[in-house]
């Protein structure tokens, strides 16, 4: 595929994408939150976003299985060899603590750069001094 | 547990997984990517040659749906109830946990479960159950504000 045209169906995706977010309400912090209160009074939306992301995602992947080729031929790397250990329950688990905070994960704290809310972008500053934080004590951990 | 009938949007809530699981899946099969934010993001922290533009190209769509949305007049109202602290420390745990734990939302809880992979499905239960306890612990608890 030529460059361009590679550079452009990538800005599409991310562009259904954050559609997506918006119409399934993700977009929203005050609906995320209302999704986690699942001890209080739950608004279960998300679990749909959720369920239909999945659905044809599966498809999906159940295509690219047995070549393990996309369509343009490029290999589609996927490393299932590694363990459930500490590193990624702990990692999940501090996500978690994060994302019931401030109702933000990656996808919709980026996407909601877009809204100009100061909020948004201070959350995204912070979220990239974390993933950065992270990179430095990586080898540490190892 | 009582369910919120006001706030909850079960068909818009599908339309958008479907947009989202859509947009997931012409990334695996036309670009051979997984479509998972952080690690998007994380890998322009410290860029490789050449592996730099796929994901800016990315992130600039994910942006300009918001933009677009609000020209058109269909951005919704959004609600940030935390407060500028909560958001920073919020921001650097979820950075520093989705690096750590290779994945987000749409990594792990979308791409991941679509292909039935045990390290995805359980760090999906793990960050639902923490993301629970942490809103539990501020709106039910009487420790949180």
């Amino acid at each position: 595929m030529h460059h361009l045209i590679r550079r452009i169906s990538e800005y599409l995706v991310g562009l259904l994408f954050g559609f997506g977010l918006i119409l399934g309400g993700m977009i929203n912090p005050s609906k995320v939150i209302g999704f986690l209160d699942l001890l209080g009074l739950w608004d279960p939306s998300l679990a749909f976003v959720m369920g239909g992301a999945v659905i044809l995602s599966y498809g999906a992947f159940r295509m690219t299985k047995r070549s393990g080729f996309s369509l343009q031929g490029r290999v589609i790397m996927l490393d299932d060899s590694k363990p459930i250990d500490a590193r990624l329950l702990m990692g999940s688990g501090l996500f978690g603590i994060g994302w019931g905070l401030s109702g933000f994960c990656p996808g919709p704290a980026l996407a909601s750069l877009g809204t100009g809310e100061w909020k948004a972008a201070l959350f995204v500053m912070a979220m990239i001094l974390g993933t950065w934080i992270a990179g430095r004590v990586k080898i540490g951990m190892n | 547990m009582n369910i919120d009938w006001v706030h909850f949007t079960p068909l818009w809530s599908l339309i958008g997984g479907l947009l989202i699981g859509l947009a997931a899946s012409i990334f695996l099969l036309f670009h051979g990517r997984i479509m998972g934010v952080s690690g998007i993001l994380g890998g322009l922290i410290r860029p490789l040659k050449g592996d730099r533009g796929w994901r800016i190209s990315f992130i600039a769509g994910l942006i300009s749906a918001t933009i677009g949305a609000k020209l058109l007049g269909l951005m919704p109202a959004i609600d940030i109830e935390s407060s500028p602290l909560q958001l920073a420390i919020a921001g650097l745990l979820v950075g520093f946990g989705t690096a750590t734990g290779s994945g987000c939302t749409s990594g792990h809880g979308v791409c991941g479960i679509a292909r039935l992979s045990p390290r995805s499905i359980s760090a999906t239960i793990t960050f639902i159950a923490t993301g629970v306890l942490t809103v539990w612990i501020m709106r039910h608890s009487g420790i949180g504000g």
